[in-house]
């Protein structure tokens, strides 16, 4: 990351500053960033910084960066689980069902919502549900963000019902990706032998999708939701603009905007920790489910 | 069994039908607007904002009184744009690395494949959009950085297809033979992966316009007075509660462009090589 | 008078393919008594692994049956589902040809065997480990304690084969139909492998049908030999009866080929001309027609009915023929 920032071609502190910079402020900057120490002990000096829990300190805003990151992701982190509660549990349960009933008209209609979820920017579908939630029926208020407490002015009801209709909008293209996924993962895996074989044990088809299909189709669909944590960050900034939310999204689109890098520098590795974080468990789940991976003793 | 006549099969499969309808469709408007549109599109006529639909402005009017169907159609140049630019970096760069990569084993190959895996770590939004703050936002800058993006899609994609093509035995037979590793990539290995590259390419297609929509609307992307689907939405937020329809129109036209690009892929992918179509 | 176990009569299958509609197995019939061991010979594509798997419902569900398969005297074709669920794996089980990838990866072994019983029998979940590992134990699966937590990939080629076979035996079968066991096995588990087969079928006294291509199997296994080809059966007779007196063309054509030690250096291999004949495209005749070279016009017009070479006794026991024109060598 350090390394990125250092390679771009310009003098950071002119990019913080724009282009009607003096040279005199310039130099100060210089002075505040340290650049004019050579790029090791800079590094050095983050680095060892960040082991003692210390973070850069943001420019724009002039605190500490892990207080502005712990208090965006107070928004962004229940989103996101949100986001992926409804992912999952739509994708999975459409999958399956558009495989059981494949090529007739169920798997069809899925497939063609899928089709459609993929082909919608999630921006435009966020708008659409403000239009009919907020704007129309008037359920939920158009954006913003209440806060957790009460003395925020807002309250865990409150706050939920803020980040459903953007939980929705960021859950809409992950479930059509991963209903895909979920569906070719269940068909590839009724082709298998041992299908055949517990079907010969007497089991039913039902019983052989439950106790035998969904285990083994799990590893793909693993793979990709993985793959997807990153998408869903993005997704997520843009999401978050929609919706004026003060979460990770927004902070580091307005850092952008505001030329802060530090705070573009700090979120941008916290950002690599969750996906390297996720990636692990990912992994930790596959060894779980699939003996094979396990090391085996002897 | 020889191709049973590539249109003939083409025909019938619906997929490719639809999504080829509505390619076609986006490229026809690009073409027509080039010549012509209802109104020329900086055309501002405050007096006349946010019009309803009528004989003169056939989708009404935005906040600045410029004509939505004119708009629209100007647009499809931008969203056309940008995904022949992007996915022609893509290609441009891609391919040739994920051929190297086949072609020679080894360390050159490690390199560029952890070089893709690297890029592909950062969320490619994200990407996008530190770099257009730096260098300051703008078409160039959005098209640039969507299409260094798809530069180790296509690089992956590549090598996992031309390794593929390699293992073959009719390249074996080629290498021992006395054939240099250079003819072998042009005259076997590049005819057999050109399908898994169309694919992907449309795909791609579909993405970069998705991302430049996305782009516009934060507002890091196509400038005014450029005419850009994304950014139309942008706008039409702000008039949400006086003019709802307006954040329709542009959101359909994104949406029909990509899911007819996916479908056409789709179709694509069944149609040039039925081995890949799994039971669908 | 034994007990007729399976009784089979013209049993007829279609199934829909990518080139059309094949009728894949065009009037089979047969039967068999409690505790004999039935064997079926023939090439790929003649239809014996459908006629196994039509007999157990596994067929894919656009095919079409007709005809009758009568187990115990209950009749299968158009049997409900649930209650062909109760039966397989309770009253009839198969074992299959690719022992590799029979066995779920993600289930330890003892869960595999333990499920028929806990579905069939409501056995408590110790109970059916325990029993599980008996079943084991007379597989003759070495360390079969060790084993019962192990997981498929740890297991050899020849030991998953025992552990389908344990499966197949846990509910006590009254037929069990083994589906080329031992073509996916190295030649010197394939022996150890027949022999435990027989082994536990006298022991049990079930029935046995055993599908395969490999004539040398049929010799020493089974009872009784059929032998199908492009979807019905040709020739059925008791085993040595078979293997001294062949009366089918088709049948003379497979012995002929085997393969001899101690021929002369230079023999040629016989080898039965023509191939096989796609199911979708099926002559209106004698399937065999085109490659007989016995072959006279009437064969080709309908299909020959079964003709009797030998009587002896109940016609389960005759030597059967499909040919009209069919000669002793």
């Amino acid at each position: 990351m350090f390394a990125v920032l250092e390679l771009l071609p310009g003098n950071a502190a002119q990019v913080i500053l724009g282009e009607t910079a003096t040279a005199e402020s310039i130099a100060a900057m210089e002075e505040k960033l340290g650049l004019n120490q050579p790029a090791a002990v800079r590094y050095a000096r983050w680095m060892g910084g960040l082991l003692q829990g210390q973070t850069g300190i943001s420019i724009s805003y002039d605190t500490p960066t892990a207080e502005l990151m712990a208090e965006r992701m107070q928004v962004t982190l229940p989103l996101a689980v949100m986001a992926m509660a409804l992912t999952v549990a739509l994708a999975l349960a459409l999958g399956v069902y558009a495989a059981s009933r494949q090529n007739k008209a169920g798997d069809v209609g899925v497939m063609t919502l899928s089709q459609m979820g993929l082909a919608i920017p999630n921006f435009w579908l966020a708008i659409l549900l403000i239009l009919l939630f907020a704007v129309h029926l008037q359920w939920v208020s158009a954006g913003g963000f209440p806060g957790w407490t009460e003395d925020s002015g807002g309250g865990v009801w409150p706050a939920i019902a803020a980040l459903i209709l953007p939980a929705m909008a960021l859950a809409a293209v992950q479930t059509a990706i991963l209903t895909r996924v979920t569906r070719s993962a269940v068909l590839d895996t009724l082709r298998e032998d041992f299908v055949r074989t517990a079907r010969a044990k007497g089991l039913s088809r039902r019983q052989v999708l439950w106790g035998h299909v969904l285990r083994n189709a799990m590893i793909p669909v693993l793979t990709v939701m993985g793959l997807q944590f990153g998408n869903l960050i993005t997704s997520a900034i843009v999401i978050e603009n929609v919706f004026v939310l003060p979460g990770i999204g927004r902070l580091i689109f307005q850092a952008i905007a505001n030329r802060d890098l530090i705070v573009v520098r700090d979120v941008v590795m916290l950002l690599s920790a969750l996906v390297i974080l996720i990636n692990f468990a990912i992994d930790v789940l596959y060894a779980w489910i699939d003996p094979r991976l396990k090391v085996t003793h002897g | 069994m020889a191709e049973q006549g590539f249109w003939q099969r083409a025909r019938r499969h619906s997929s490719f039908v639809a999504g080829g309808c509505m390619v076609a469709l986006l490229i026809l408007s690009a073409c027509l607007s080039l010549l012509w549109s209802p109104y020329p599109v900086g055309d501002i006529d405050i007096p006349n904002k946010l019009a309803l639909p009528s004989a003169a402005h056939w989708l009404g009017t935005d906040s600045l009184g410029r004509d939505i169907a004119s708009l629209l159609l100007v647009g499809s140049q931008n969203s056309l744009l940008v995904g022949f630019i992007a996915v022609g970096i893509g290609l441009g760069a891609g391919v040739p690395l994920g051929l190297l990569a086949a072609a020679r084993r080894g360390c050159v190959e490690e390199l560029v494949m952890r070089a893709a895996d690297f890029t592909f770590a950062f969320p490619a939004l994200l990407s996008a959009i530190m770099l257009t703050a730096i260098y300051g936002p703008g078409l160039v800058v959005s098209i640039v950085a969507i299409g260094i993006f798809n530069i180790p899609v296509f690089a992956r994609i590549t090598r996992g297809a031309a390794q593929a093509v390699w293992s073959r035995d009719y390249c074996t037979a080629a290498r021992a033979a006395g054939k240099g590793p250079w003819r072998i990539t042009l005259d076997h290995v590049l005819p057999n992966i050109l399908s898994v590259l169309i694919v992907q390419a449309t795909i791609q297609f579909a993405i970069a316009i998705l991302a430049e929509a996305a782009l516009s609307y934060l507002g890091l992307g196509t400038q005014p007075p450029q005419a850009s689907w994304g950014r139309m939405l942008n706008e039409a937020q702000s008039q949400m509660f006086q003019a709802p329809m307006l954040a329709v129109y542009p959101g359909v036209a994104i949406a029909l462009a990509v899911l007819g690009l996916n479908l056409m892929g789709d179709g694509l992918r069944d149609l040039l090589d039925p081995r890949l179509a799994r039971q669908r | 008078m034994t007990q007729v176990l399976l009784d089979v009569n013209d049993l007829r299958v279609g199934l829909p393919t990518a080139r059309g509609w094949a009728q894949a197995l065009r009037g089979v019939s047969f039967s068999m008594a409690k505790g004999q061991t039935l064997g079926l010979i023939g090439e790929s594509g003649c239809g014996k692994s459908l006629t196994a798997l039509a007999l157990m419902g596994l067929l894919p569900e656009r095919a079409e049956v007709s005809g009758s398969m009568r187990l115990n005297g209950a009749e299968l074709v158009g049997m409900a589902e649930p209650q062909l669920c109760q039966l397989r794996g309770a009253r009839m089980a198969m074992i299959f040809q690719e022992p590799m990838t029979a066995l779920n990866p993600l289930h330890p072994i003892w869960k595999q065997i333990a499920e028929p019983l806990r579905l069939h029998q409501n056995m408590a979940v110790a109970q059916a480990k325990a029993r599980a590992l008996e079943l084991l134990e007379r597989v003759q699966l070495p360390r079969a304690r060790e084993r019962l937590d192990a997981y498929p990939h740890q297991l050899s080629g020849g030991q998953r084969q025992r552990v389908m076979i344990a499966i197949a035996l846990a509910c006590g079968p009254d037929l069990l139909i083994a589906d080329e066991p031992t073509t996916a096995l190295d030649v010197t588990v394939q022996k150890e492998v027949l022999v435990l087969i027989q082994q536990l079928v006298r022991e049990d006294g079930m029935g046995l049908l055993l599908i395969s291509h490999d004539l040398g199997l049929m010799r020493d296994q089974v009872e009784r030999v059929m032998v199908m080809y492009g979807g019905t059966v040709v020739e059925s007779a008791a085993t040595p009866e078979l293997f001294a007196h062949r009366a089918h063309p088709y049948t003379q054509g497979l012995f002929a080929a085997r393969p001899r030690l101690g021929l002369p250096r230079g023999t040629r291999l016989t080898t039965i001309a023509g191939a096989v004949p796609d199911l979708v495209d099926l002559p209106a005749g004698c399937a065999f027609a085109d490659r007989c070279p016995q072959v006279q016009a009437d064969c080709r017009t309908a299909m020959p009915p079964l003709l009797t070479v030998a009587p002896q006794g109940p016609s389960e026991e005759s030597h059967l023929v499909r040919c009209p024109h069919w000669r002793l060598p």
